[in-house]
């Protein structure tokens, strides 16, 4: 069962005929796993990777550490909302180490990250202090590799 | 004085040994020229993985020269990599080595397939092969000074070389039995029984066994056997492997053959004056593949198993009919539907579709009628070429229904 995860997980796109063909088991079932995955919430959502720089875009990335103080009987997690509920973060986890949460947010351009940073995240209550780092330059994300030389064909065409 | 006017040189045309001029070039050459002007092909001819050596161990091999791992290592390889290599034999396959004088490490498992057939082979001694079978074995037979008698098989057995065959044309020359399963070109692998009844004839006539187990590693849903590791085999088989095809390690050139002392030495007579060694860069990587490298093969083996699901229910789909393929990683599927041969078939295909696959008979003549397809490529150079394929078949199969 766990297959049928990995095939979609690499190609969202792969048709349950083929996965079913693949696991070798019925079009039926694969088609029921995948359905029970949806509603649980197993499945979050069918999406693409997109190498924006290609396409001319230039958001601007930064990875900000946030120390914050928890709150009794909510831990961490209230605070966390209130942080990630901000349309301006793509990614937020809590984290060990020097600080707590380690977000991911983008921006149009750097005003837009640094007036987040400043009117929005440092303000809030529970927030200690933010070190903010832009982006430079991204080589792997979600396990695909960006920025590489063009594929070129290694193999020769017909070998015994 | 001299007398210069004597005999005038005749033109020599033997300067090429007779036994290389005869020998057939191979079946796969010709294909190769054809495509190498030809673009947008896809090409299902290949045998060797998609995949590239994973990366620690590339990255083992790039260390070892940054430390300076340059030099030849003894002829028999790094006694490190045969202890691993023991270790590895013994776990897999539980056949127990000793890492001191029964293992040679090889320039690929090539290699150790020729020093095989060169060191035991006396001039005009049988060996025996299946038909089809991988295009080296009955050239390095002959190369060896021997026969190759190749010995029909066809879809109907899962193309298994059967032993009551193999007893119907043993001979006083027959030296010994050369197998390589599971197999090129057909993907067919060899079951207990199947082996074990083998092994009673190799006892029986006093017959050596050769086993290529270069694709071992690639099994779907059943159990390699390992020649040696049936009873009474050890002493008599001659265990050829390497990591091209399990660690995707096609070009570094690194095998190794398994044996009793008296075979390796033998065999290591021949290697150290024409090898020396296998190249110490790829010796290394070698230890790491086998040291760390089990997860890899284990994730490209559930993804080929994926592509050979959907290739040959495809294919079957298409109407061109291939018994399931349990080992390495080719189908192997009929294409007697079309009316064309193997040759035309693939010709035809490459030109019309730009598809190339190998026809059957440049691995023997019972490839006949068959052509092997890799799958060994990404899933939608699989789909790609098979809708390719199916157009194919489905035009000419129309072609003939109108002719009639």
């Amino acid at each position: 069962m766990k297959e049928i995860f990995e095939i979609l997980e690499q190609n969202a796109r792969a048709t349950t005929e083929q996965i079913s063909t693949m696991v070798d088991k019925p079009v039926s079932e694969v088609e029921r796993i995948i359905k029970q995955a949806e509603k649980d919430g197993a499945i979050l959502k069918y999406k693409a990777i997109i190498n924006w720089t290609k396409l001319g875009e230039g958001d601007i990335w930064a990875l900000i550490e946030v120390r914050v103080t928890p709150q009794r009987g909510v831990g961490f997690d209230a605070i966390a909302e209130r942080i990630y509920q901000f349309p301006e973060v793509y990614s937020a986890y809590l984290v060990s180490g020097t600080y707590d949460l380690a977000i991911l947010v983008k921006g149009k351009n750097m005003q837009e990250i640094s007036s987040f940073v400043t009117e929005k995240l440092a303000p809030l209550e529970r927030v200690q202090s933010t070190v903010t780092h832009f982006l430079l330059k991204r080589y792997k994300e979600n396990g695909e590799t960006f920025h590489l030389p063009k594929e070129i064909n290694k193999r020769l065409p017909i070998t015994p | 004085m001299l007398n210069i006017k004597s005999a005038p040189i005749q033109a020599r045309d033997n300067l090429i040994s007779q036994k290389v001029d005869s020998l057939p070039p191979s079946g796969i050459r010709k294909f190769f020229d054809l495509l190498s002007f030809m673009e947008d092909v896809i090409s299902l001819g290949i045998g060797e993985p998609d995949f590239v050596t994973p990366w620690h161990i590339r990255e083992a091999g790039t260390y070892s020269l940054g430390k300076g791992y340059t030099m030849y290592t003894s002829n028999s390889g790094m006694l490190e990599l045969r202890q691993e290599l023991t270790n590895y034999l013994e776990l897999h396959y539980g056949v127990s080595y000793h890492p001191e004088h029964e293992i040679l490490i090889t320039v690929g498992s090539s290699e150790g397939l020729d020093l095989a057939m060169r060191a035991i082979i006396n001039t005009g001694d049988e060996v025996i092969i299946p038909d089809p079978c991988y295009v080296a074995y009955s050239a390095n037979i002959i190369l060896a000074g021997g026969v190759p008698i190749p010995i029909p098989t066809s879809a109907e057995n899962n193309f298994v070389i059967e032993a009551t065959e193999i007893e119907a044309r043993i001979t006083k020359q027959t030296k010994a039995i050369l197998i390589g399963y599971p197999a090129n070109p057909t993907g067919a692998v060899m079951s207990k029984s199947e082996c074990s009844a083998i092994a009673e004839l190799a006892k029986k006539y006093n017959l050596l066994v050769i086993s290529d187990e270069i694709y071992a590693r690639l099994v779907y849903g059943v159990e390699h056997i390992c020649f040696p590791s049936l009873p009474g085999m050890k002493e008599r088989t001659i265990l050829i492997g390497g990591f091209s095809k399990s660690h995707a390690m096609t070009g570094w050139r690194i095998g190794y053959v398994a044996a009793e002392g008296r075979f390796i030495q033998a065999l290591t007579k021949i290697h150290q004056y024409t090898m020396l060694c296998a190249p110490t860069m790829a010796q290394m990587a070698a230890i790491e593949a086998l040291r760390n490298g089990e997860s890899e093969v284990e994730k490209m083996v559930q993804e080929y198993n994926r592509r050979r699901r959907l290739m040959v229910k495809r294919l079957n789909e298409i109407g061109l009919s291939c018994f399931e393929p349990k080992g390495a990683f080719y189908a192997f599927p009929s294409i007697k539907a079309t009316g064309m041969n193997s040759e035309e078939f693939a010709e035809r295909l490459l030109i019309e579709e730009k598809v190339a696959v190998v026809p059957g008979p440049a691995f023997g003549p019972c490839g006949e009628g068959f052509v092997r397809c890799c799958y060994a490529t990404s899933l939608p150079n699989i789909e790609e070429a098979l809708g390719r394929i199916s157009r194919f078949v489905s035009k000419h199969k129309k072609v003939q229904y109108q002719m009639r």
